[in-house]
Formats: C-alpha cells, structure tokens, sequence
C-alpha cells in the first residue's frame, strides 16, 4: 500500500469538498475491494475520503410502495432489516447471500454498486428491482447507473447517497457462486412489479443485463416453465478457468428457472 | 489405560496457548536492530536478464542493501537432496538452482533482487525502482510439450527438460502378462498440480552475532536440522556448530515447509554481510509463487486380469513435473515414493512403472502431504474401478478377490517394499457396514425422484509411511538418513523434558509424545515437557514428514525411555541393597517383586542428582539419555473409504453426500488427535478431487495466484465425516504404530473420483479428471451426450 491522506468527513457537503480539493482523492466505503487494491499496489490516491461517520447516508426506510436504503448501510443490515424482509425478501435474500460474514457486515450497498464489479450481486437486484440510484447531483435509473465493466454513470466527484427499491408483487434472485471467490459467476434476478417483469443477470457478462426474451416469456406466464426452453447466447460473456462463456449461457436459464420458482415460492 | 496415558483422547495441551493467541511464530519475533527483506521476483517465466539498474534502488529512502545474484558469488546453489537414477544408470540432471536468479529466470517468482531496508514498506518501495532489463523467451509449462521435440529449454545445460526417465520393475515380465492375459483395462488420468497454502506463510529472520562469529535462522520449517546440515554445508559454508536453526511454533507445513528455500539463505547470509537481523515474511501472493507445489503427473495405466478379476500385472507411464528447480527432495516423490506403493492392498504378481520427470518454466513441485503416495492410490484406485465396470463386478468384490490375505504377510510386493501387517478385508468390511452400502440403491432412487444423479465410490489405499531406514533409502539416492533422535532428560524434582527432532506444526506431538512418557514412566502427564524445533537444544534429528513422527521420532523417545529405566534401576538396586536383576519398574515405581522394597521414579531421579548414596565408582550421576531410532522397515497404514455424491446435472455441482473412512493406523496413541488428523487429510484430499487446481496459461503466468481464483476447501464443501479405525499392529517398531498424518489426503482422491463417475455412468461419462468442478462435471455430461447423440 501506498502512503495516502485519510480524510473522515461529517457530512456530505464536507465530503464532497474534501474529494473537489484532492488532487486524487477517492471515496472509500466498506473498503472491501479497493483496500485490497491498494495493498498489492494495483492502485493508489492522494486522499481517501471515508464516508463512514455521515449519518445522512446510513439507514432504510420505506414510503410510497417503495425501500430506501442509504449508501452506506451494510450488506448485513440490509439483510437483517425487517423493512426489507417484509417489503421485499428478495433483497435481504441477496444481501444476506454477498460474501461472507466480514464481507456482510463492512461492505456497503453504494460502495458495491459505485464500484460495478462486472459479478457483483447488488447490480442484478438494482437492475431487476428497476431501483433508482440517488447521488449528490441527481438520480439515475439502475438501467442507466451500471454502463460497463467496474464503469458507473458517475461523474467525477459524484456521490451515491441512496438506492430506492420500488416494491415488487414478486421477485426473488439465485446465484451460482464461483467455488473460490464466491463472487457470482452467474446470478439472475427475477421480479414482477407495476413495470412488468424484469430478469436481470450479473457474473456472466462484462456489466449487468437483462434478458428480454425471458422478460416476454414470464409476462405471458411467470413460471419456470416459460424460460426453460431460453437458450441464452454466449456471444460476448466473460470466460475464465472456472467457467466457459457456454457454461454461462448455460446456467443463466438454469438459475432464471430456479429463480422464478423460488419468487413463486 | 491412564486417562492420559496411550490410547486416551487426552486434548491437546498446545491449544491453550493457540487458541489464546499465545503461540510464538516466526514472524512474532522481532529482534534487535533487524532489517527487512524484500524480494524482487520475476514476473515472466522465462526471460534472459540482460542487466539489472539498482542504483536509484540503492539510493532511496531507509534502504540498507541491495543484492542481486553478482553479490553473491561466495554462496553455492539451493542443493538438491536425493539423486535418482535412469534406466540407464545414469545419474539425474541437476542444473544448478541458484539462490538469486544468474542471467535468466525460470518461473514467474523467481528471485531476482533482494532489498533490505528499515521497514518492509521502504523495501518494497526502493524494489519496484529496480530496472530489470528482461529478454522475454518463450516459456514451456505443460509436460507432454516439455518433453517433445520442441527447443525450448528450461536449463540450457541440460540440453532437454528431462530431468530422469527412470523405471522399477520388470518391464519384460509385465509386457509378457499383458500380451496374454484375459483382459486389459486402461486409463489416461491427470494428477493435479496443488498449491499447499498453510496458513502461516513462511517467514526467515536471519541473525548474526559479530561477537562469537555465530548464524542463527528463525524459520518456518518442519525440520530445523535437515535446513542447517543443507544450508550450512552446502550453501554458505558455514560449519553446523556456527550455525543455530530455530524453528518455533510454525503454522502448518504439509511438506511445503521440508524444504530449503532461497529466502532463508538470503536472510542467514545478508544479516553477515551487514550485521544487522533480517527478516523476510511472505505475503500469500507470494506464497502461491514460491512455495513447492504438489503432485502434477499425467499418467497411463493399465491392468491386465484373468477372466476372474484376479490381477495379472500393472503398467504404469508418468510425466512428473519439477517444476523449473529441482526442490530438496522432488526426485524421489513420483520415484520411490510412488513406484513403489504401486501394489496398493493387491497380490498383482509383477508391475512396471516408468517416470520421466519433468523440467518446466513454473514453480518447483516438492512433497505435499502424502508426495507420491496419492498419485500411486490415485492410478491405482481408479483403474480397479474401470476394471470392475470392464468385468462386471462390484466394485467392492474385485477389491476382495485381490486383496494380500492376512496369512500372506509378511508380503513382498513386486516393487520393492515387504509389508509387515494388515488386513484389508477387515477395513472393507467396516467401512462398508458404516456406509451401509448395501443400502445404496434406495438413496440412488430418492436423487433420481429429484433430479440428481447419486454415485458411490471406494478406495482402499495402502502407504508406507515411518520414513525411513536410512541403508534403504541411501541406496535409493537419499543424500540424508532417515532416523530421528530423543533426548530424554530427567530433571532432579522427577519431572521430565523430551527433546525431540521431530517437528510439531499443528500434528499434537506436545500431547502425544507426552502421553507416551507419562505412560512408560508412570509420571503425571503434566509433567512432561516436549521440546522440539532449535538445533540448539535437541538431538540432531530429521524432522516431520512422511507420517514419521510417532512411528520413528516415538520409538527414539521409547528407546531413550527404556536406557532411562535401565539406569534407574542400577540406582534403585543400589539404594535397596539388592542386585538390578531383581528389579522391576512398573507403574513408576521401581520394585522387587514379592516384597515390599520400592523406590519411586521421583526419589531415583532425586538420587541420581544428589548421589550421596549412589554407586559414584560404578554409575556416572545424573538421568538423561539420548536414543537415535533408525527404523527397521516403513509402516503400512491401509484402509477402505467410502464417498457418496450426489451431482447436479443443470449445473455439474457434486455434492459429498457421505465419506466414510475406516483406517489401520496400529495402535493409536491418541484418537481424538488421530480423527482430526484423517478429517484435516481428507479435507485436502476432497480439496484435490473437487476444488483445487494450479492453473498457469500457456505463457506460464499463473491464474490462479490467488484465494480469488484458487479454491480452498470450507467446511461447508464437506460433509460431517464419519470415521474408524481397525488395528494391526505394526511389528517392528514397540509401540506397533503406523502413523496418521497423510492418509486422508492419499484415499480420499479416487473415493470421490470413483463415486462422481458412478453417478455420472447414467448420462455417459466414462472418464474425469480432478478437480471435478462444476463447469468441468457439466462440460462433461454435455460431451458425453454429444456423443451418444453422434452414435
């Protein structure tokens, strides 16, 4: 690791200072991607900028037929959230599915979705959920938030303060970790709401998807039945030691059709 | 039985101080003045270094000293420490494998340069402003490839990467059988390359005293002995009495920590050269790259049967990775350590087996827990299996119709090695029963109802662990004996202090040997102190490998016990005025039996440091021996396990369902001790089957460098194990044991491997190899159905 200033700032307005007056500055959050980074020297900044003691950006709440959570609530908050539980199960399912217990309890839902891991989980639920991404300047729709691999709609200086979460009549998410990171190779987000159906897949491309195919399938009828037969095509996802991009063609129906099954409970 | 003496699960008394967070580890340790090391390694494979620019290095901040390999010229090469010969009698290759790299590197982590400065950050600050000035060659990594004719050559000098083509057994006679027999059955398989990954990563401080002129290394190792007679004769030409090896509580070895590696010699040599302590701790990037990885053979098997299943003969073909170095004792790992376990638990009356050993641009392979022996049961188990389906038996009952029967032993097998004891049925029989294998179709029907394909596998494996006489093992090319040494020093007040050369890193000898003396003396367990691990205070002794430590480190403390009582006895005779003959010692007491005379160990051991009534013309004072145990044969742990998976067919995921191993261990000091060793064993072996893999593409980079791309096995990749032993009593040694340390590792491989390839006979499959991850099953299933859909 290289030496950087550490900067904990009280409030947004004073965050967003701190990174506008840096000459590199970058917003740390759980930490739980870029410590690591920075610890084998793949990276380094003049100033870390910790959003851990703004109070605005922490909490869930709901209003409206929909949850909010802020930025820096942690995986395992949201996993435990009774709002969440009961508004919608599916994303406490997600959260309580990330990484393991170190990795729940530090890693934060807008450190997560800012940083677009290309098999991360958020994205898929931000993206099947049709959540909105609210940030410093403005508010952004999860289809527009995630535009490619570790890239966000972000601009610089840009501050993710909280994700809205329409609530939907069903959804639920299935993920084929890989065996060594337990990252998702495949994870495929299911959910009806007023919008329609979305299915939204993370791990097997290079940014977060979605299948519209399977989305007019599963409006005609939501039933595993109806994306059985959808083959997806392999043209363009990720391959690497642990799966072939056929593989995760493969199991992207394999996890849609359990992931449906599981929102139809 | 005592509750702490032999055969009771006495917890282990080292774990109060792990377990507190008081155990002292190398990288615990900071002296005085030290200094830390940061090593600069290669980041190609193979590369001509055309120069090295470390002068900005030289110049930074906090930086004491830069090497490289034109600083180091007085030092000699890493040695190797065991020479196999061909079948032609020739001697192997064996390129010099220099401490830093000398004008060309070999695999990506090679050494290159070393920084020492204040701290390690500054280190590695001043390292990665070293100008190194690479001529990129192309790299050879995978076997088949490395022995062709291609041009590309690891070592220049060797004029090819074979390292030895070496054979056992008469080749002649097997090819007879085979030209004649019923049935051949035969297999192509592949023993993955493993990373070890203990979770202490290996740390070297090395230590001057300008004053006596004396070295000291703290260091990760399994044998503290073994690194200074290498390192000290070979490497730095230091004699051993200016030499102290210290190596204190270590975190897990699994053979990775045997060897001699280049960072200890930097460390010993550069605390001379600037007489300061330097210390070099490995990140576990670092560890991936520089460790010795295990195992990595492509093998050919076949076995020839009568029209019964009885075994005719066994032929084997290997290609074993080196690595780009020939690590300590990487010869002898695919040679004498696997050729000759090659009769597993059969009669198979004659067997050949020919290893080319292997020179590539990728880290140096070495022993890993088991080192050859689990790619011999490996080949071996799973041929039976492929046997048993050519032939139409059960898989269990093939096994049966070949086992050695227990009036066979003692057996000398074709390859060599004469087994002691065993019986093999017996272990089946158990493990079997605790299977309920009879029951195994019901569990087949109910997967099938939901969609899963449920398989059933066994293994029965054999080892020869008791590592090892040393004329044997001499004659086979080791450069070392394999004895082991104990001191037994009885301290005046009666409590007792066993220095051992065997190395405790997490195996328990500090409960073990303990219940042994406790047990043989008569005196309070508590009072009973094991000291291991500093060539300062122990006996010179060989160390912790190869499942040796009871059966040959127990036996030295046995017999250092048995000069204890007999010396006892002599100052017991003298204070009950009788003659020694006449003197018994049981249950700590010496007495003469028939009478009331009795003298407790405590007031003999009191007497011997205060002899005012002792026999002073006769008998020297004092109560300490030393006992150096050279063992008569290797032991022959054996036993059958019992895998059952069941396989997601949409997506290749095994699940282990149930293992069940049943083990002949001998007699068994500790059971507690022991099960945790053959769950520990079998969590690697199912690890090896199932997760892990060393991947490196074809420029020899390695993909999987990290815990992100290499798969531990976790507890939950496993299932609750169920586990027994059966016992034969190893008969050359008097405590009749057979060791523990490995066996896990050796049968749990094929056990998985065969049921993973029952299940999946439903859908085609015929053949896998490890790891049988998830893509690799369902790829598999896809292929087979191509096929069928082809035909």
């Amino acid at each position: 690791m290289y030496a950087f200033e550490y900067r904990h700032p009280s409030s947004l307005a004073e965050a967003t200072e701190m990174l506008a007056s840096s000459d590199d500055g970058r917003v740390i959050a759980g930490g739980h991607t870029l410590l690591p980074t920075l610890k084998q020297r793949l990276a380094s900044f003049s100033d870390l900028v910790d959003l851990a003691g703004i109070d605005e950006l922490r909490g869930i709440s709901s209003a409206d037929g929909a949850v909010t959570v802020g930025a820096m609530t942690t995986h395992a908050e949201v996993a435990a959230s009774s709002e969440v539980q009961e508004a919608i199960p599916a994303l406490a399912d997600l959260a309580d599915g990330i990484g393991d217990p170190q990795v729940r309890n530090k890693g934060t839902i807008g450190g997560s979705i800012s940083n677009n891991d290309p098999a991360a989980d958020y994205p898929a639920g931000l993206v099947g959920l049709n959540a909105t991404v609210n940030t410093t300047n403005r508010s952004i729709s999860a289809d527009e938030f995630f535009t490619g691999m570790f890239e966000t709609a972000l601009d610089d200086g840009e501050i993710v303060t909280s994700v809205s979460f329409p609530v939907p009549s069903s959804a639920a998410y299935c993920k084929f970790p890989n065996p060594a990171s337990r990252y998702a190779i495949v994870g495929v987000f299911v959910a009806q709401g007023a919008d329609g159906v979305r299915v939204a897949v993370t791990g097997a491309g290079g940014c977060v998807f979605r299948v519209s195919e399977m989305e007019s399938a599963l409006s005609q009828s939501f039933s595993a039945s109806s994306v059985a037969g959808i083959e997806v095509s392999d043209d363009g996802l990720l391959e690497d030691i642990h799966a072939s991009a056929e593989y995760r063609a493969h199991l992207i129906t394999v996890m849609a059709k359990r992931a449906v099954d599981k929102a139809n409970g | 039985m005592s509750d702490t003496g032999i055969g009771a699960s006495v917890r282990r008394k080292e774990d109060l101080r792990f377990v507190q967070g008081a155990g002292k580890y190398t990288d615990d340790m900071n002296l005085e003045g030290q200094v830390h090391a940061y090593i600069l390694r290669s980041p190609h494979a193979h590369a001509t270094i055309r120069s090295i620019d470390a002068a900005a290095a030289r110049a930074s901040q906090g930086v004491v000293a830069v090497f490289t390999s034109e600083d180091m010229t007085e030092v000699g090469g890493i040695p190797c420490g065991w020479q196999v010969h061909g079948k032609d009698g020739s001697a192997m290759a064996e390129p010099k494998h220099p401490v830093l790299a000398e004008g060309k590197v070999r695999h990506v982590g090679d050494p290159v340069a070393v920084v020492v400065a204040d701290s390690r950050t500054q280190a590695r600050d001043a390292a990665e402003i070293i100008v190194v000035d690479y001529d990129v060659l192309d790299a050879v990594v995978d076997m088949p490839s490395a022995v062709g004719n291609g041009s590309i050559h690891v070592h220049d000098d060797v004029g090819s990467n074979v390292c030895y083509d070496w054979g056992l057994g008469d080749k002649d006679a097997v090819d007879a059988v085979f030209a004649n027999s019923h049935h051949v059955s035969r297999l192509d398989l592949v023993n993955n390359r493993l990373i070890p990954n203990a979770i202490e990563p290996r740390c070297a401080i090395g230590d001057y005293d300008r004053a006596s002129g004396n070295y000291t290394l703290h260091t990760t190792s399994q044998n503290p002995h073994v690194i200074r007679l290498l390192m000290g004769a070979f490497v730095l030409g230091l004699p051993e009495h200016k030499l102290r090896v210290h190596a204190p509580d270590v975190g897990g070895g699994f053979g990775s920590k045997i060897f001699n590696y280049a960072e200890e010699i930097i460390v010993t040599w550069a605390a001379g050269q600037i007489n300061r302590p330097v210390k070099w701790t490995a990140d576990r990037s670092e560890s991936f790259q520089s460790d010795a990885h295990g195992r990595d053979h492509v093998t050919t098997v076949e076995l020839a049967m009568d029209e019964n299943g009885k075994f005719l003969a066994l032929r084997e073909s290997t290609l074993a990775n080196m690595g780009a170095y020939l690590s300590t004792f990487a010869p002898c790992v695919p040679t004498y350590l696997h050729g000759t376990l090659l009769a597993g638990q059969y009669s198979t009356p004659v067997i050949y087996c020919e290893v080319k050993a292997v020179f590539t641009n990728t880290v140096p392979v070495d022993a890993y827990r088991g080192a050859g022996r689990p790619e011999a049961t490996y080949l071996l188990e799973r041929v039976v299996q492929v046997a048993a389906d050519d032939m139409g038996l059960d898989p269990a009952e093939i096994r049966r119709r070949n086992f050695i029967q227990p009036d066979q032993f003692p057996y000398q097998t074709p390859v060599a090695l004469v087994y002691d004891t065993g019986n093999y049925d017996a272990s089946m029989d158990k493990a079997l029963k605790a299977a309920d294998y009879a029951g195994f179709g019901g569990r087949k029907a109910v997967s099938k109802q939901a969609g899963k394909l449920r398989g059933i596998g066994i293994a029965s494996y054999i080892e020869a662990c008791g590592i090892a006489p040393s004329n044997v093992v001499g004659s086979l090319g080791a450069r070392a004996g394999l004895y082991e040494a104990a001191t037994i020093r009885v301290n005046p007040t009666g409590s007792v202090s066993v220095l051992t050369g065997s190395h405790s890193h997490g195996q328990g000898h500090e409960t073990t040997f303990a219940q042994v003396v406790s047990e043989k003396l008569g005196i309070d367990f508590d009072n009973v102190d094991i000291v291991h691990g500093d060539t300062d205070k122990i006996p010179f002794g060989m160390g912790t490998y190869g499942s040796r430590s009871i059966a040959v480190g127990g036996t030295a403390i046995v017999n250092a016990i048995d000069k204890i009582i007999a010396k006892g006895k002599k100052i017991a005779a003298h204070l009950l005025e009788t003659s020694e003959t006449d003197i018994e010692f049981e249950n700590g007491q010496f007495v003469v039996p028939g009478t009331d005379k009795a003298k407790a160990f405590g007031e003999i051991a009191l007497t011997a440091y205060v002899p005012h009534q002792y026999p002073l013309e006769e008998l020297e004072p004092g109560l300490e021996e030393t006992a150096f145990y050279d063992p008569k044969n290797f032991t022959f742990p054996a036993g059958t396990y019992v895998c059952e998976v069941e396989v997601d067919p949409d997506t290749g995921t095994v699940d282990i369902a149930s293992f069940h191993a049943t083990d002949d261990f001998g007699v068994v000091i500790n059971p507690m001790i022991v099960e945790g060793q053959v769950h520990g064993g079998l969590v690697q072996g199912i690890g090896q089957a199932v997760l892990e893999g060393c991947s490196y593409d074809g420029n020899g980079q390695l993909l999987s460098g990290s815990y992100m791309d290499y798969t531990m096995p976790r507890a939950a990749d496993v299932p609750s194990f169920s586990v027994d032993t059966t016992v034969t009593e190893c008969e050359h040694n008097p405590l009749g044991v057979k060791g523990c340390g490995e066996a896990g590792a050796i049968g749990a491989p094929p056990a998985v491997i065969n049921a993973i390839l029952n299940a999946l006979s439903e859908v085609g499959v015929t053949n896998l190899d490890m790891p049988a991850t998830p893509h690799r099953v369902w790829q598999a299933i896809r292929d087979a159905q191509a096929s069928y859909q082809e035909v």
